[in-house]
């Protein structure tokens, strides 16, 4: 016997004890599958048979029986399930879940279910329970349908019971396996010469019958259409599109879900009483001039639709008026209601329509979902939804969606067919305005593309506070700088960091040519310009206007009129530029001031006075030697430290003495540069230098081929030229660009940086050239930054990209705020 | 790292008496950051000068760093006189500090002229001034300039010191005041430090006209042990001098007349289930918990530390479990959507919105007005009209306030989100009224709309 059990379904097993469930269960499932009542006895009373705790361990049973099939994964409940409100604990679970529920019921005699408890020892009841479960049994077995179970398999007998197979059936709305490519159409409502029109602008050729109606259409390249339903009602031929529809589905060329409007006028034709309102009368008018057998058979169409289907691998959804992710592949009324008509929230508007609750807003899931039902003037994409539904026969259009390569094609409407009640919703109305905090806070995982992270709940809480308080608008900030790796630790005589090293590591990671760039000491800042002006911003690393209002809109207005050419050039209306502003002193004065320059001063003054001491100490005849010495060595170094951090320390007032150094430009409209090389890259910052040599300042470069020890030696020389002469270091880079893999196609770090002997004081201290102190930080372990700098690239990589495919804003920010809860890990932040 | 202390009291030298420091000798003590040495640049029957030269161990140092403020690995231990300087001290002259003397009883107990000379100390001229000015010193105060290329002075001052005292005390004076100029310490500050300020303050710092910011400092900024250290030198004082100290009656502060006009306003719509949004420590939560009527009060915040802060001020983890039901804190942005924040019948905003960016301001008003939707809105923000009334103010009223606003300007905004939100709203002063400027406070209460079903 073959028992039919839906693919996702919760399977209550039904039977006496005794009738042999769990040998049922365990041969048909795996034991993940199988949730066991007298297992979850077992779990919260320590014993299977403790009646007591079935209360307990139903809650429990239920609970997991949730989350599995809200997973979407079958379920099968193997208990005696012989009571109404046991069974109807079940059919709530599965409702709440929107599966089937489904009874398969083991009816053995009551003699062998006797037997078989007599011979286990943990059962020590008597034969009444089971006469009394019998009885039980056989009230149930007419009560299961009425209980809301839509299977019902009742295997009699232990034959029955052993010859049963469980065949999985898909439900209808699973047409995961047809790929398409499709041709989504919008509400059509009757407007059939549009229909016509827009199927020969996609390419479908029509095919008619003898009275030269559209009845069919083919297409060359094997296309499958897929209307969202509202065919009929309000325009001028709604039997003509029904036709022509039909047709196509019944010659498998076109998949149709059914719209609220279908629905209603299949209630008229099966004779139910309804409202002829919103257009209705005309479709019935319509009917009235067809020949009845065409009638019979829309009537039939139209109750065979399936209210949703999911399509091209769970990629697509399409329902008539959309449907939350929950709801995906899932079969109930509710999940039926949602799709027909939408989810209102109980109020009226000002022309007395009910306003609609709004589900695409708060969507989240992975799969498309394409629907129609609100008539809106231009489809937008909302969070991977489109309504496409532009109100053809309001004088609107008609729209389709080319899947998978989500292009639009319309055509207008001839006329307007039908007056709306309200006007077309604006753009103004863009119902997913601002962020919304549930997709950032708390712990969470993200799966970024290049890699998968788990945002700790107290670094989203950091970070949540700066994003807060101090960050420029979320939706502007839609990249954050990562942090950097130094070079690992040379071995070099008296240095920390060497350009040989930086070398070796990239060399290690597979780069065969590197870009040096100079590394300029000021303070990062992340500049958004555009052609119109609007939404530019310069951002800190940790995504802080840069000065304030009064000096970043002139600083960004230069910047922009630098950039024009660049606009034209690529083709953008903006651009994102990853730059160091300088100098230092620009933005961090008052941390020079109080911090380093401090130290300075305060040694500056301390180490002569003591010295001065000393010597008139060691006037006077006693031996001060080792402590003069140590201190005099000390007060060379408090020398070469205040010269290290003086360096970076120029006057300016107000932009007067600000210049900007680009090194990359990320993304423009539309996409991102990360697969550019650096040569490109710096090419276009040199292109800012020239327009405005004053402003910017140019990024010295040496370009180096690993295998090349003369290119690695001059390069070395370079960067002890530059260290000599004050710079902070270099920055050694894959110049192929940032998002260089290596063989295995995992990222490699975007660079790394190579400090030079001098700067390093200002981080390390005055005294870090010491040999034994060298030879401690040697140590240093940089593990920790090196995947922190990993990670943070990734998710700035992701952030490029989720902005160039046009995500919505939230997907956008949800990466770049994980770059900001990665600041919060604990990294020694003098790496 | 370096003081000396010379007298020209003859015979000179006998300093290294009082000291108990032969000037004749170099003498090196380890202490715990590194090695204390006291020698003498000159010791004349007419001079004698001793140096207390503390050579820190940057490494011995950092191994300490977690028990102080060693945030930054570059810092100015090694050069400036802090409480490195001052544990040294007590270390080296325990005896002197005392005001023991073997040799030299007599000496030790009179004052003798001393001068005193820090070459780094961290402090302006006009502190140090008035924290050793009226313990009888003659006061030198230097700051330290940066170099050209910055300009402008340091934070460290060159401190010379002179007077007619007794060794003891100058050494207790600079045992107590170095760190208090300092400003921070080396070590975690235990309840025990209350004893060893009172032992060397003894007989001068209860008469200290800076004692309080003197015993704040040097217990580190804990508020209760410096409570405690103040009532204990009160103890010893002569009921005239407490009396001045008594606080004048005094109106109300702003605070609280503003946290009464929030909850007259909350009554007055009849709320029951109440957001404080932007609570920060809890200063309107703890009145509204007092509040029977409401039986639902959530204060959320951006700041875990205030919502923290807000925790122990309400003290959730000990309120019966039916008052802790009522009461909930949880973080959030309000440039956010929040769906917790849904479903309430009033929302304050008490003196929040001055600090979000007047950019982000409508993305506060969409989540607020727009997702939020209250019954009701209380905004509370300064009349910077007001701000003449405040001497010596320039600027803001607070650091973080992004901006301040006129009544009109606060008038036109509230009208604004009014209208675009559907709520009807009315403003009023809150705090003493001048007729020219208006109160101090600025309040908007908004009232929603009838929805029309």
């Amino acid at each position: 016997m073959i028992l039919d059990v839906p693919e996702l379904s919760l399977v209550a097993l039904v039977g006496i004890s005794g009738s042999g469930k769990s040998t049922f269960a365990a041969r048909h499932w795996a034991p993940t599958q199988v949730l066991s009542s007298d297992f979850f006895r077992g779990l919260v009373a320590d014993d299977e048979n403790d009646q007591s705790a079935s209360s307990d361990a139903f809650d429990v049973l239920h609970y997991v029986a949730g989350k599995r099939l809200a997973a979407g994964r079958l379920t099968v409940v193997d208990a005696t399930n012989l009571q109404s409100h046991a069974r109807a604990g079940l059919v709530k679970v599965a409702r709440e879940h929107d599966v089937l529920p489904v009874a398969v019921v083991l009816d053995v005699p009551e003699s062998l279910a006797w037997e078989r408890t007599q011979a286990r020892t943990d059962r020590t009841f008597g034969r009444q329970v089971i006469t009394r479960m019998h009885r039980d049994l056989r009230r149930s077995l007419g009560q299961l349908a009425k209980e809301g179970f839509r299977k019902i398999h009742v295997l009699r007998g232990v034959d029955e019971i052993a010859a049963a197979e469980i065949r999985y059936e898909k439900l209808f709305n699973d047409l995961k396996g047809e790929h398409g490519p499709f041709d989504i159409i919008g509400d059509v409502h009757g407007c059939r010469a549009e229909l016509e029109a827009l199927l020969g602008k996609l390419g479908w050729h029509l095919v008619r019958d003898e009275r030269d109606r559209p009845v069919d259409a083919t297409h060359p390249e094997g296309r499958k259409a897929v209307f969202v339903g509202d065919l009929v009602d309000r325009g001028p031929d709604s039997p003509g599109v029904l036709r022509l529809v039909m047709g196509m589905v019944a010659a498998g060329h076109a998949i149709c879900v059914p719209g609220n409007h279908e629905q209603k006028l299949a209630r008229k034709l099966n004779g139910r009483n309804v409202q002829l309102t919103h257009g209705l009368p005309e479709t019935l008018e319509q009917l009235e001039a067809e020949d009845p057998a065409f009638v019979a058979e829309v009537r039939v169409f139209i109750d065979g639709l399936v209210s949703h289907y999911v399509l091209d691998d769970g990629n697509l959804v399409v329902a008539h008026a959309g449907l939350k992710e929950a709801y995906h592949g899932r079969a109930s009324g509710r999940v039926r209601s949602f799709a027909l008509y939408g989810e209102t929230t109980g109020e009226t508007d000002e022309y007395g329509l009910p306003v609609r609750y709004p589900w695409a807003r708060e969507y989240r899931g992975s799969a498309a979902v394409v629907y129609g039902h609100v008539p809106t003037p231009v489809p937008e994409w909302i969070n991977n939804t489109i309504c496409l539904d532009t109100g053809c026969v309001f004088g609107g259009a008609l729209t389709a969606l080319r899947w998978p390569s989500r292009e639009l094609v319309a055509v207008p409407a001839a006329k307007e067919y039908y007056a709306p009640v309200r006007p077309l919703l604006t753009t103004a109305a863009k119902p997913d305005q601002g962020l919304d905090i549930a997709d950032v806070t708390g712990r969470r995982h993200i799966d970024y593309g290049y890699g998968q992270t788990t945002v700790p709940a107290e670094n989203a809480a950091a970070a949540l506070e700066v994003m807060g308080r101090f960050s420029v608008d979320p939706e502007t900030l839609v990249w954050l700088p990562p942090t950097m790796a130094p070079c690992t630790s040379s071995t070099v005589e008296g240095y920390l960091e060497h350009p040989s090293s930086a070398f070796a590591d990239l060399r290690a990671a597979g780069v065969e040519r590197v870009v040096c760039e100079e590394k300029h000491m000021g303070s990062r800042a992340v500049v958004r310009v555009s052609v119109s002006g609007t939404g530019d911003a310069i951002w800190t690393r940790t995504g802080r206007p840069f000065f304030g209002p009064e000096l970043d809109e002139p600083l960004l207005a230069r910047i922009r009129a630098a950039a024009a050419p660049l606009f034209a050039e690529l083709e953008t209306g903006w651009l994102l530029l990853d730059t160091e502003l300088l100098p230092w002193s620009a933005k961090a004065g008052s941390l020079i001031r109080d911090q380093y320059a401090g130290v300075g001063a305060a040694g500056r003054a301390a180490l002569p006075a003591a010295l001065t001491v000393l010597d008139r100490v060691a006037g006077r005849g006693l031996d001060v030697g080792g402590l003069r010495d140590r201190l005099e060595l000390r007060a060379t170094e408090i020398e070469g430290f205040s010269a290290a951090y003086r360096a970076y320390v120029k006057p300016t007032d107000g932009l007067t003495g600000v210049t900007v150094a680009p090194f990359a430009v990320l993304a423009g409209a539309g996409v991102s540069y990360a697969k550019r090389d650096h040569d490109w890259h710096l090419a276009l910052a040199d292109r800012l230098v020239a327009a405005d040599p004053e402003l910017f300042t140019p990024t010295r470069r040496m370009i180096v081929d690993l295998d090349d020890p003369a290119a690695e030696a001059a390069a070395t020389e370079w960067w002890l030229t530059l260290t000599a002469a004050g710079g902070e270091g270099m920055v050694v880079k894959p110049w192929a660009g940032l998002a260089r893999t290596d063989a295995k196609g995992r990222l490699v770090q975007p660079g790394v940086k190579c400090r030079g002997r001098e700067y390093l004081r200002i981080i390390y201290g005055p005294e870090y050239t010491r040999p034994e102190q060298l030879d401690q930080l040697r140590r240093r372990n940089l593990g920790r930054k090196r995947s922190l700098a990993l990670r943070e690239h990734g998710l700035g990589l992701a952030a490029l990209d989720r902005l160039a495919e046009g995500a919505p804003a939230w997907r956008v920010h949800e990466v770049v705020f994980a770059i900001l809860a990665a600041e919060s890990e604990p990294v020694d932040p003098r790496l | 790292m370096l003081l000396t202390l010379t007298t020209t009291h003859r015979p000179a030298t006998d300093l290294g008496y009082l000291l108990v420091k032969h000037p004749g000798k170099v003498h090196s003590f380890d202490v715990p950051t590194g090695t204390a040495h006291v020698l003498y640049p000159e010791a004349e029957e007419d001079r004698c000068t001793a140096a207390l030269l503390l050579d820190i161990d940057p490494q011995r140092l950092r191994a300490q760093r977690d028990a102080f403020e060693l945030s930054q690995y570059v810092n100015d231990r090694p050069y400036a006189a802090s409480s490195l300087l001052a544990s040294a001290l007590a270390r080296v002259f325990r005896s002197a500090l005392r005001g023991a003397s073997r040799d030299r009883p007599e000496l030790a107990a009179t004052s003798i002229p001393l001068e005193i000379h820090v070459p780094v100390l961290r402090g302006t001229p006009e502190l140090v001034s008035r924290l050793f000015t009226p313990l009888g010193w003659q006061v030198t105060a230097t700051p330290i300039p940066f170099e050209a290329e910055l300009g402008g002075d340091s934070r460290y001052v060159d401190v010379h010191l002179s007077g007619e005292l007794r060794v003891a005390d100058a050494l207790n004076h600079l045992y107590v005041l170095l760190p208090v100029l300092d400003d921070g310490k080396h070590y975690w500050v235990a309840p025990d430090e209350i004893e060893k300020l009172l032992r060397s303050g003894e007989g001068w710092l209860a008469a200290h006209p800076e004692k309080v910011l003197i015993a704040r400092r040097y217990l580190a900024h804990r508020r209760s042990l410096a409570t405690t250290a103040l009532q204990l030198l009160e103890a010893d004082q002569p009921a005239t001098e407490e009396e001045a100290e008594l606080p004048v009656t005094r109106r109300a502060p702003l605070a609280e007349q503003r946290r009464e006009a929030v909850l007259a306003a909350l009554t007055e719509v009849g709320a029951s289930r109440v957001l404080d949004l932007g609570c920060g420590g809890g200063a309107l939560l703890t009145a509204l918990v007092k509040d029977r009527g409401l039986t639902e009060i959530v204060g959320a915040d951006v700041s875990t530390r205030s919502l923290e802060q807000a925790a122990r001020r309400l003290r959730l983890d000990r309120l019966p479990e039916r008052q802790k039901d009522r009461i909930r804190l949880i973080q959030t942005a309000l440039t956010y959507r929040d769906d917790r924040l849904r479903g309430f019948d009033a929302a304050v905003l008490m003196e929040v919105i001055e600090h979000i960016d007047l950019p982000r301001l409508p993305a506060l008003e969409a989540a607020v007005f727009g997702h939020a939707r209250p019954g009701a809105v209380i905004v509370t923000t300064p009349n910077v009209e007001y701000n003449v009334h405040y001497d010596g103010l320039t600027g803001m009223r607070h650091s973080d306030h992004r901006f301040e606003w006129t009544r009109a300007e606060f008038a036109a905004w509230a009208e604004s989100v009014a209208a675009a939100h559907g709520y009807t709203v009315t403003i009023r002063g809150v705090g003493e009224a001048d007729e020219v400027t208006g109160a101090p406070t600025q309040l908007a209460l908004f009232k929603i709309s009838e929805v029309t079903a």
